[in-house]
């Protein structure tokens, strides 16, 4: 039982023909060892896609007097168009054939923790490379060096207004423009405290002042802008940060602090095991992993490791429903869809078969409705109109299975020995194979964790 | 699958869970908070009003835009000797008649100079005095209204489609469904998928509920905004009291005839299908069509207008006392436009929103001009209601 909980619990799912890992020691050294997927199934980085962008917006004012900037304008429209969706399919790949679940998991997890959604500008069509660049380095290292990452992107300060906040008294200030609170106030917030902990107003206020100078420049690039600076010494939480002169350290010095707060500890803790273990956790699994935090300076691993050491992790009782983009990840990987996904031609296969369905299902691609990420809670997901798209997509995928499979194997190894009685049923009683592999993937055990 | 099998499909789940399946349950008919319905249809994209209704008695209108067709003269239907509606709107005109079609001109939302879709969107479904809702827990004004609705359930309302509703998202339960995330399974196999499902309340509750509402959405046929009304109807004929849903496509930058055409005639379709689906309860039913903001009064460079302020929200539904055009009307002249561009709004689209939930449900109005529409002052009644 524990591999196959190990598999499905903390990976992307069990499959075919790679093992499950053996329990925590395993997922826990695997997350120690190199990024194999990353390399494998690669996608286009931060800058590439900005000077696309950059082309995109000065093709798109030329276009209406230049038809040949109309012409390159549609062809940089669909690269732009087309990268979205293979970032889809790369995504896929990697959860399809990873023997390091965890991994992906854990991407997943940051990247709506610190979420940033597609849209236009610097966001169009590039999140994926800020996941790639700022959040999946970091998913087994230092929490403060994740925070880092995630909060001084281009993409999260262009997502959240920082590339427009100005210290009102610093020399950019002082000919206009003035201080942009969102990105101060989301990193109490979301990104660490927790909305109830204990800071007012004036940190917020002071820590927008103290974010001043992070910029993005006019190619979508990092920049530091010594000149947008408010001036003087900022006091978060009652700790006091810099002085007169621009310094960019003292804003890494305020991440750092705010990475190990108890309260950040605490926060992320129960955000973490809420999203592996159960929608209401333990209390002393909180607990045993808030206490791990402070005691590692916010180790990422030990953490991880804290929670799997708690019963809770391997009960056998399925507390979790999947999210769409983990319930889809997972039916491919126990049907080993991954070569159909690889041969795909053109975008269509990737829109219809996987973009498409990902929006009904509730979780638009690269879109969460906000700075706070995907809900969490089953009921949240399993809707009349989201548990209807779902069964359409696993029905279809099961009549997409060419050779069909026997679904008295696959419920074996979609499931092993979580498979209840019921769905052993309706797998061998299936008018036809696919209809059978249709239900296994829709049965409550399979869209479980 | 036909028509026939889903509707035994369709019987046959109730037969074997009608306790589980509120649509059906006598109680839940006992605790519908009202009889009357709404529907409110959000106009995406900007839809412009100088073009839907026509007030060619303006004498500046026919000289800010020389390439549209304008008026009675061109084929628009005359309806109070200053205005015309788009000939497009045609079918609608025994519902003028009968008074249940109106028109209310120059409003807008409070939102101002910026103009942006996505915010004046957004403003326009929260129901906010103007300012953008915050990323986080933003929430709707019909979401707001239903803990005002004595006995409201979660299936009192309903965002139909595959857009995002924020007029619904917030903390009161609410249902949503997209009629084209159609569920075709055969018999068997739905049968064999409730097995399944038997000892797992949450996945079991829902997957009746979808297996429901497929069986009476595959009947839908046409197109697919006839389909989402088909589907609202469907829904208000039952529990549910209110409806909400998109219409996109009216950012006219560019050939402006041809894509209003198409946008008034789905709504025109829309508004027949919700007529004839509703039957007897379209008495009931109040509609309200409403858009981000109008267009520039005058046409672009490329047949088309750009984005504005003014605009003009379209009413229907046997419960208006329509046949009229309501709000005052600000001219056209260079100077009695907003920024020698837009039409200057004359009044909030939210005070007629709020008059409308007034007299359909009876909310108060001190809770409608905080909690509902903050920091709104609806005015006098124009008295929308027959």
């Amino acid at each position: 039982m524990i591999p196959t909980l190990a598999a499905i619990r903390f990976g992307t799912g069990l499959s075919p023909d790679l093992p499950p890992p053996d329990g925590a020691a395993d997922l826990l050294a695997r997350l120690d060892g190199p990024d194999e997927m990353a390399e494998r199934f690669p996608v286009p980085d931060w800058n590439t896609r900005m000077d696309l962008i950059r082309r995109h917006g000065r093709l798109r004012r030329a276009r209406r007097e230049d038809p040949a900037a109309a012409e390159e304008y549609k062809k940089i429209n669909r690269r732009l168009h087309t990268i979205y969706h293979r970032d889809l399919r790369q995504t896929m790949m990697r959860a399809i054939v990873t023997r390091d679940g965890l991994r992906e998991r854990l991407t997943w997890f940051w990247a709506g923790h610190f979420a940033v959604a597609d849209g236009g500008g610097y966001l169009r069509r590039s999140v994926a490379a800020y996941h790639d660049a700022a959040i999946r380095p970091h998913v087994a290292g230092r929490f403060g060096d994740l925070l880092f990452a995630a909060v001084t992107h281009p993409a999260m300060l262009t997502y959240l207004d920082q590339e427009k906040s100005i210290g009102p008294n610093s020399p950019r200030g002082r000919r206009g423009g003035g201080l942009n609170e969102n990105l101060a106030r989301e990193v109490l917030e979301l990104h660490t405290l927790g909305a109830g902990a204990p800071y007012s107003q004036t940190d917020v206020r002071e820590l927008a002042k103290l974010l001043t100078g992070l910029s993005v420049t006019r190619d979508g690039r990092f920049r530091w802008v010594r000149n947008m600076v408010e001036p003087g010494a900022e006091t978060v939480l009652g700790e006091t940060y810099g002085d007169e002169t621009p310094n960019r350290h003292d804003i890494a010095a305020v991440l750092s602090d705010l990475a190990v707060h108890p309260a950040t500890a605490r926060h992320l803790s129960a955000k973490i095991a809420r999203h592996f273990i159960a929608d209401d956790p333990p209390a002393d699994l909180i607990e045993a992993m808030t206490g791990t935090w402070l005691d590692t300076d916010g180790s990422l691993p030990a953490v991880y490791g804290a929670m799997l050491d708690h019963p809770a992790a391997w009960a056998p009782e399925l507390r979790k429903v999947r999210r769409p983009l983990d319930f889809m990840a997972a039916a491919l990987r126990v049907t080993d869809s991954g070569s159909e996904l690889e041969a795909a031609r053109g975008i269509r296969p990737l829109r219809e078969g996987l973009t498409d369905p990902l929006t009904l299902m509730g979780q638009p691609w690269l879109r969460p409705s906000g700075p706070d990420g995907w809900p969490e809670e089953g009921t949240a997901w399993i809707t009349p109109q989201g548990l209807a798209a779902r069964l359409g997509w696993a029905m279809d995928l099961g009549r997409r299975q060419k050779p069909a499979l026997d679904p008295r194997l696959l419920v074996e190894t979609a499931l092993g020995p979580l498979a209840g009685d019921r769905v052993r049923f309706a797998a061998g009683a299936a008018e036809d194979r696919a209809a059978g592999i249709g239900l296994i993937l829709a049965s409550p055990e399979f869209q479980r964790r | 699958m036909s028509p026939t099998l889903d509707r035994r499909r369709f019987l046959s789940l109730l037969g074997c869970s009608a306790a589980a399946f509120p649509l059906m349950t006598p109680m839940s008919f006992a605790a519908l908070p009202s009889d009357n319905r709404l529907v409110v249809v959000i106009l995406r994209g900007a839809m412009d009003g100088l073009d839907a209704l026509q007030p060619y008695g303006d004498p500046d209108l026919a000289g800010l835009r020389p390439d549209f067709d304008v008026g009675p003269a061109a084929g628009a239907i005359d309806l109070t000797g200053f205005h015309a509606m788009h000939p497009s709107l045609a079918p609608l005109r025994p519902l003028w008649q009968a008074g249940h079609l109106g028109f209310v001109q120059a409003v807008s939302t409070p939102y101002r100079d910026k103009r942006s879709h996505f915010d004046g969107q957004d403003i326009l479904e929260a129901g906010t005095a103007g300012e953008v809702p915050p990323l986080t827990n933003r929430d709707g004004w019909l979401n707001r209204l239903l803990p005002l609705l004595p006995g409201a359930t979660g299936r009192t309302a309903f965002a139909v489609g595959r857009d995002e509703m924020l007029i619904l998202r917030g903390n009161a339960a609410h249902s949503s469904w997209a009629p084209d995330a159609r569920l075709d399974l055969a018999p068997a196999t739905a049968d064999l998928l409730l097995h399944a499902y038997h000892d797992d309340p949450l996945f079991r509750e829902n997957a009746e509920a979808a297996l429901g509402f497929a069986g009476s959405s595959a009947e839908d046929e046409g197109r697919k905004t006839d389909a989402l009304f088909a589907f609202a109807a469907a829904q208000l004929r039952q529990d549910a009291r209110i409806a909400a849903l998109s219409l996109g496509g009216w950012d006219s930058h560019r050939g402006q005839p041809r894509q209003i055409a198409r946008g008034l005639d789905a709504l025109a379709g829309g508004l027949l299908r919700l007529r004839a689906d509703l039957g007897a309860d379209w008495d009931r039913t109040m509609v309200i069509a409403m858009t981000e903001f109008g267009r520039t009064a005058f046409q672009n460079g490329t047949m088309g207008t750009d984005h504005g302020t003014g605009g003009t929200m379209i009413l229907g539904g046997g419960a208006l006392r329509g046949g009229q055009v309501w709000g005052d009307w600000p001219g056209l002249a260079e100077s009695q436009l907003l920024d020698r561009r837009d039409v200057m709004p004359t009044r909030d689209v939210r005070a007629h929103a709020a008059w409308a939930l007034h007299g359909l449900f009876g909310v108060e109005r001190a809770a409608l001009e905080t909690t509902v529409f903050p920091d709104l002052d609806m005015g006098p009644s124009p008295g929308l209601l027959a």
